[in-house]
């Protein structure tokens, strides 16, 4: 029944999370974010004055730069960008900022597996730390699906390979504030409920997918709490510092 | 708190071409709210889809597809090379897509489209995890010739709905495909005999005689559907793909099973019942799309 994973965890366990704010000195916003051996640095820079070729004047344009371990990017990196871009567009308010560029550059430092969701988590507390306005965060999940149907989470690039299909999935995070009776109650219901970004590989069938959301759905809690206790406790070390 | 209601009374004032312009999303919304699209479609319907021969003649294989007027010729050339040391029973694809500024208005000469190396590789993944081709078909003799498949999709018109069209010509194209004849010669080295030449040779130098057609198992076929606010609307114009900026692609083999759910972001949040909708509809497109390829095979036959 239980299916035998290299480094010995549980189906639905994730490897050891690790997340630094504020690692570079130039950059307005810097995070670094590590699950296991899988390690990426983001930095923000902006928003920046005008917006590029092609983009809508009236909002902030976003703009991700993917640089790869080694080598120059090709056609897997722009897809990363793309894919990168308009999830971290949809939780940023756009119309605050209009007519400014805000780049984002992701650096891959280790690639062991889970790279994409590793690189939205990333971004995330790195828009964050640079003070970006934000509707809510993202939290993102590799959920894996193995041939005799058990789904694996956060595997590592070994179990990416060996497994028949995989999915990265990037929900919003669960809202902690105290919301007022009625009205905004079936919103909040909905952001719980709902997808921000969804990329398949390999072939499955619709019931495994749905398998895998609800997976990845429970998983991205635990994910959020560790994202909310470590930029809580940021912001208090900042506060002591400070005073 | 002004200015919506004053356009509203504009929009009912002006004539269509200048709201279409003027107030875009207003326009598309009113469409809407009448359960119709701008191009006279009812909300859950796609586009009439059309796939004939692509009549490339220096191409093995080659397909032209129409999605509306989204229009896509796919052409595949093959090639002989030495298999890679990991893998000496299996061939190789390489996809490449093209958006040339003949295409669109928003892709200018000498920069390329920004799009177009992402379309590339999705359908790389989505050809490779439908597992529609066995690799290990495309072997000639094992550890030293296989196959090398050049899939070349170039955009004609870029209307909307772009991965749709290029997958429904890929999967055309990889069906009309003709695999070249080969020999080899008495120093060992495999050669591909052109087609006009093939019947002065003898038949025993021929190596892959009777091996002509590719077997296809399960063909992908995808639908493109965007959210906007509670409305799924499958098959997006350009026009209404600059107006939603949610998308969601899925993609089914003839099997039933999922090869990819692609939603890339968007500011609108897919419910698990959303999901669901897009799937059924991707069900039904897939049928249309089976039945006029099918059509379209048994013509090439008969020809």
């Amino acid at each position: 029944m239980e299916i035998d994973r290299t480094d010995g965890r549980s189906p639905n366990q994730l490897r050891p999370l690790a997340c630094s704010r504020g690692i570079l000195h130039r950059s307005h916003g810097s995070a670094s974010w590590s699950q296991g051996d899988t390690r990426v640095i983001a930095a923000v820079y902006g928003p920046k004055a005008g917006t590029k070729k092609n983009e809508n004047p009236e909002r902030a344009c976003l703009e991700v730069i993917w640089k790869p371990k080694t080598g120059q990017s090709g056609k897997e990196e722009k897809e990363y960008e793309t894919i990168l871009k308009r999830t971290l567009q949809s939780i940023c308010i756009l119309t605050i900022n209009p007519n400014t560029t805000t780049s984002i550059i992701i650096q891959v430092v280790h690639d062991d597996g889970s790279l994409l969701p590793c690189a939205v988590n990333a971004a995330c507390v790195a828009l964050v730390d640079a003070g970006i306005p934000l509707k809510h965060l993202a939290v993102s999940i590799c959920c894996c699906l193995a041939t005799c149907g058990h789904v694996i989470l956060d595997p590592t690039k070994l179990e990416e390979e060996k497994m028949k299909a995989f999915a990265y999935l990037v929900f919003p995070n669960s809202i902690n504030s105290i919301l007022p009776e009625g009205s905004s109650h079936t919103k909040s219901k909905q952001l719980e409920d709902g997808l921000v970004t969804s990329v398949t590989h390999g072939g499955m069938s619709v019931e495994d997918y749905f398998h895998c959301l609800d997976r990845g759905r429970a998983a991205t809690a635990r994910l959020s709490d560790f994202l909310r206790k470590n930029l809580q406790s940021q912001v208090l070390g900042e506060g002591s510092k400070a005073g | 708190m002004g200015l919506p209601n004053e356009s509203g009374d504009l929009l009912s004032k002006m004539d269509s071409d200048a709201s279409r312009r003027l107030f875009p999303l207003r326009f598309y919304e009113s469409h809407l709210s009448i359960s119709t699209r701008p191009d006279g479609r009812p909300l859950k319907s796609a586009r009439e889809a059309f796939v004939g021969p692509g009549d490339v003649a220096s191409a093995d294989g080659s397909a032209m597809t129409k999605i509306g007027s989204t229009t896509m010729l796919a052409a595949i050339k093959m090639e002989i090379m030495t298999p890679s040391a990991d893998k000496p029973d299996e061939g190789s694809i390489a996809v490449e897509f093209y958006m040339p500024p003949i295409c669109s208005p928003l892709v200018r000469p000498g920069r390329p489209a920004e799009i177009a190396p992402v379309i590339s590789k999705q359908l790389y993944d989505t050809i490779m995890s439908s597992g529609m081709i066995d690799l290990k078909e495309l072997s000639l003799i094992s550890g030293k010739a296989a196959w090398m498949v050049y899939l070349d999709i170039y955009c004609l018109d870029a209307d909307g709905a772009l991965f749709d069209a290029a997958l429904y010509s890929a999967a055309a194209a990889f069906s009309f495909l003709q695999i070249p004849v080969v020999s080899l010669s008495e120093e060992g080295r495999l050669t591909i005999i052109p087609e006009e030449g093939n019947g002065n040779k003898s038949d025993k130098d021929v190596v892959n005689k009777g091996k002509r057609k590719l077997t296809i198992s399960s063909l992908p076929f995808s639908l493109t559907c965007g959210l906007h606010k509670n409305y799924i609307l499958p098959d997006p114009t350009s026009e209404e793909e600059t107006l939603m900026e949610t998308f969601v692609t899925v993609v089914l083999n003839s099997s039933g099973h999922l090869v990819s759910l692609y939603k890339p972001g968007g500011p609108v949040l897919a419910q698990t019942s959303t999901i669901q909708d897009c799937i059924a509809l991707t069900r039904q497109r897939m049928t249309d799309l089976q039945k006029s390829l099918d059509e379209a095979i048994t013509e090439m036959k008969v020809d």
